[in-house]
């Protein structure tokens, strides 16, 4: 699904978090948010699949348009846009008192969309698409936190896939992992975008470099810059890009 | 901007608003009770609350009389609740002297010195303290007080409250001494001071005012007790005289004409009980007031 | 502590021996007196717990030797006959708490779940400060209550209610008389009402927000959230809560003592009943207790409400305890 971000604002009671950001992303590719602490960038990820608005005292302005819909329209419950457009977060977070095999089907479950055998094969196969399944498969009753914090980010992948989204946002998965899994994790990105377009937001510009087709650079709630990864990197357009890519801040 | 940003279709459904189906109807229905439900058991705790507050219209039956006289045998008109009042003050009173000094030392033991098995100990012991029933207390203090001496006493009763005070007093104490940073201690002992000297005149007036509501508390509390006294206090309709006799409480007089048969008894006990529900509402008040429980983390 | 220094700088007699303690205890002798004193009442709370255990046991082994386990199934408690049981008075506390337990656990959990959820802001704080106040009233007043209020009621209109269209069922047969196990088990409900809430609520606030995001995230509605996340989450605490309230049921005397009846009915499962509990017999027999036997079977009354009480708190404490361990924020109750 490709989507349009148009004229966003977001606010934390009245401080503005986000303004006036356009965006259009292309289905099946990966765009990386990249920006300094407190940029926005995880802000405006937020706002794709109507989750600021849970923080109390929160407020959204503007359009998105997903597949020409918009899905800030009044008419629209925030509980259907997340069960399309789905998010990993940055600490792993399990449900800890469920198995390995009822965290990846609570999606399925609670929208109705999987039964029984189709269950599954649905589990199965969204574990093998976060690479999992391998090492999951014998003990898919073990409760989620006897996994390592790595496995433990691929179950949350694997969560979020099993209910089918078409959009995957994705807001700092590697940042609690160690080397090792953020390498994994960034593999099953590359694989991942087949089937679905990926938004990464990142503070770490090598892995933006590594994973996304496209890059989006954010500076105090500005959308300052947007291009193709490569060209972003090495001949960036605004002069905040540059210093920040050269590291003068950070 | 690429041709593949589409305007809306729209014959295409939208993925955003899928039809109603039959699941969907049952979350929404499970997803409502819960809210109707939820609120209306709130409304109930709060509404309960309320109705019971209206015991405040006991207020009708209060006049000079009720403070100061005696209780008049068979419910003849001019009586009052004075010892009632009188007692309740002495057994607090009492109960105060023991329960406090008890309680903020024993604080003191499980925040400053207290190390390894014997404060674990110490600990439960006091936490035990605070699920017991407090007509226990009052047997407690029949046994060792009362029955020595042969007759009922306030004394028995202060003694009984004050046991009561004592978890109360410990715990809200300990857990604010723990939030006086540690590096207030370790400037007075670096000074030279002793260890006497850093708790008595460092670490407690830094925490004096959580230890203040603590007090506050417990003594409301205590004032509350009706049950404990049955056995120890136990009453009594004349002037109290002197803390070995039996001694007369607000919550024992209330019990008391409550199972009444004359109404103007009856009319005292809502009396007694307008009384001691204002306490209560003027010291939640106070103590939330000045602990700054009205501007919470909420 | 003021040094003890004479005017041509030495240390007197007074100011060498307070050093030498020093050296000798490795503290100042101030500290020693004052940890001597803070000991010395510490001991004294000590020697009140273990004397209430032991006063509690002595006292009633007259009574413990003189009809031993059958103290617990002996139908009567009866002082003419020197026959003593608490069988009934134990199924007036079970009954009496179990009834209370049934109505608070819900109500309390949704009302927890109300504050905690869907509160609107400017409403918090006052529901916070009702529901400490609702803890806060005396039992006595409880009782006044349910004696003058809600006994005659039940009498005149609530139990004749409850028996003409739920006749049917066990629970509403029976003699109506206002006072009696319904009357005793609302009374109940509502001590122990704010106790889960407050509890259940201090729990339930201690879910990280990540859990409720990554449910959100799934596309759960309010409900799911908390049944998927909120709930699993806190149960341990929750059921510790629930313990806790459990064991304020059990014990709780004077609001129970006056509207439960005091009399023996043949036990039976009718809420109209009336009926004692071990509280209630505590303090009614009290006065007419006479010294021996009478006074031993009542004072072992007691033991047996305070060895009840003792488990659940224990229980209770270890299962509030476990969910502090698992990183949740301390729960003082």
């Amino acid at each position: 699904m490709a989507f349009t971000v148009q004229h966003l604002d977001a606010w934390y009671g009245r401080k503005q978090a986000l303004f006036d950001v356009n965006l259009s992303v292309e289905p099946q590719t990966v765009t990386a948010m990249i920006g300094p602490s407190g940029c926005g960038k995880s802000t405006f990820v937020r706002c794709l699949n109507r989750m600021h608005e849970e923080v109390p005292d929160a407020r959204v302005n503007g359009t998105v348009l997903v597949d020409g819909f918009d899905i800030y329209a009044r008419s629209i419950k925030p509980r259907h846009v997340r069960q399309h457009i789905g998010m990993v977060f940055q600490q792993p977070n399990v449900l800890p008192t469920r198995s390995i095999f009822d965290n990846v089907a609570m999606g399925p479950r609670i929208n109705g969309t999987a039964h029984g055998s189709a269950l599954r094969e649905l589990v199965e196969s969204s574990l093998q698409q976060a690479a999992l399944w391998d090492e999951v498969k014998d003990k898919l009753d073990a409760p989620a936190t006897a996994l390592s914090g790595g496995q433990q980010q691929r179950l949350c992948i694997a969560r979020a896939v099993a209910n089918k989204p078409q959009i995957l946002l994705m807001d700092e998965p590697c940042s609690a992992l160690d080397p090792i899994s953020t390498l994994q994790v960034e593999e099953l990105i590359g694989q991942l975008k087949e089937s679905y377009t990926i938004i990464i937001v990142t503070h770490n510009m090598s892995q933006a470099g590594r994973v996304a087709d496209r890059t989006v650079f954010f500076l105090l709630g500005k959308l300052i810059e947007e291009g193709e990864t490569k060209e972003l990197f090495s001949h960036p357009h605004k002069k905040e890009t540059e210093d920040y890519i050269s590291g003068r801040f950070g | 901007m690429s041709a593949t940003v589409s305007e809306r279709d729209s014959s295409a459904p939208n993925p955003f608003q899928p039809p109603q189906s039959a699941r969907g109807i049952q979350r929404q229905f499970s997803n409502g009770c819960l809210v109707v439900l939820a609120t209306l058991f709130a409304l109930l705790a709060v509404g309960v609350l309320i109705y019971l507050l209206f015991i405040l219209n006991g207020i009708r039956y209060i006049n000079l009389d009720f403070f100061l006289n005696l209780p008049t045998p068979n419910g003849e008109p001019g009586g009052g609740m004075g010892p009632a009042i009188q007692g309740t003050i002495i057994l607090v009173g009492l109960a105060s002297l023991f329960g406090i000094p008890l309680g903020i030392f024993t604080a003191i033991y499980l925040s400053e010195f207290g190390r390894g098995r014997l404060a674990n100990v110490v600990r439960s012991l006091v936490d035990l303290l605070t699920g017991v029933p407090t007509i226990i207390f009052g047997l407690f203090a029949w046994v060792i007080i009362v029955v020595p001496q042969q007759t009922f006493s306030g004394f028995a009763g202060g003694v009984a409250l004050g046991i009561i005070m004592i978890p109360i007093v410990a715990r809200t104490t300990e857990d604010v001494l723990h939030l006086v940073p540690r590096e207030q201690r370790e400037a007075s002992l670096a000074l030279g001071a002793t260890e006497a000297r850093t708790t008595l005149r460092v670490v407690i007036p830094a925490a004096l005012s959580g230890i203040v509501t603590g007090i506050v508390l417990a003594m409301a509390r205590v004032a509350g007790e009706t049950a404990p006294l049955l056995m120890t206090a136990f009453g009594t309709t004349f002037r109290n005289s002197g803390i070995f006799q039996p001694m007369d409480a607000l919550t024992l007089r209330v019990y008391n004409f409550t199972l009444s048969p004359y109404q103007l008894q009856v009319n005292q006990a809502y009396a007694g009980a307008f009384v001691l529900i204002l306490l209560i509402l003027i010291t939640s008040f106070t103590v939330r007031w000045f602990t700054g429980g009205f501007r919470r983390r909420f | 502590m003021q040094e003890q220094v004479t005017v041509s700088g030495e240390r007197g007699v007074i100011g060498r021996s307070l050093d030498w303690i020093t050296t000798r205890f490795g503290k100042k002798p101030t500290d020693l007196v004052f940890r001597g004193i803070t000991l010395l009442l510490v001991f004294i709370v000590i020697a009140t717990v273990i004397g209430v255990a032991a006063v509690l046991v002595v006292y009633s082994w007259p009574t413990i030797t003189t009809f031993g386990l059958s103290f617990l199934t002996n139908q009567a408690f009866d002082p003419v006959h020197n026959k003593y049981g608490v069988a009934p008075a134990i199924f007036g506390t079970l009954y009496t708490s179990l009834f209370a337990m049934f109505f608070a656990i819900p109500i309390g959990l949704l009302a927890a779940i109300f504050v905690v959820d869907f509160c609107p802001r400017p409403l918090r704080i006052p529901l916070a400060f009702f529901t400490d106040l609702l803890a806060a009233i005396p039992s006595v007043i409880i009782g006044l209550f349910g004696f003058l209020l809600l006994a005659p009621w039940l009498q005149q209109t609530g139990e004749p209610w409850l028996q003409q269209h739920l006749g049917f069922l066990p629970f509403f047969q029976g003699q109506i008389q206002g006072v009696g196990m319904l009357a005793a088990g609302i009374v109940l409900t509502i001590m122990v009402l704010p106790l889960i809430i407050a509890v259940s609520r201090e729990v339930m606030l201690t879910v990280p927000t990540a859990q409720r995001e990554a449910m959100l995230a799934l596309g759960a509605t309010r409900w799911e959230v908390i049944r998927y996340a909120v709930l699993p989450f806190s149960r341990v605490g929750i059921l510790g809560g629930v313990i806790l309230a459990l064991g304020r049921a059990l014990g709780e005397t004077m609001a129970v003592t006056m509207v439960i009846g005091n009399q023996a009915s043949k036990p039976s499962l009718s809420l109209f009943q009336t009926g004692y509990t071990l509280s209630s017999v505590i303090a009614n027999q009290f006065g007419e207790a006479t010294p021996g036997i009478f006074l031993s079977a009542v004072i072992e009354a007691g033991l047996i409400v305070f060895i009840i009480t003792l488990i659940t708190n224990i229980l209770a404490r270890l299962l509030i305890n476990s969910m502090q361990s698992r990183g949740a924020k301390g729960v003082r109750v």
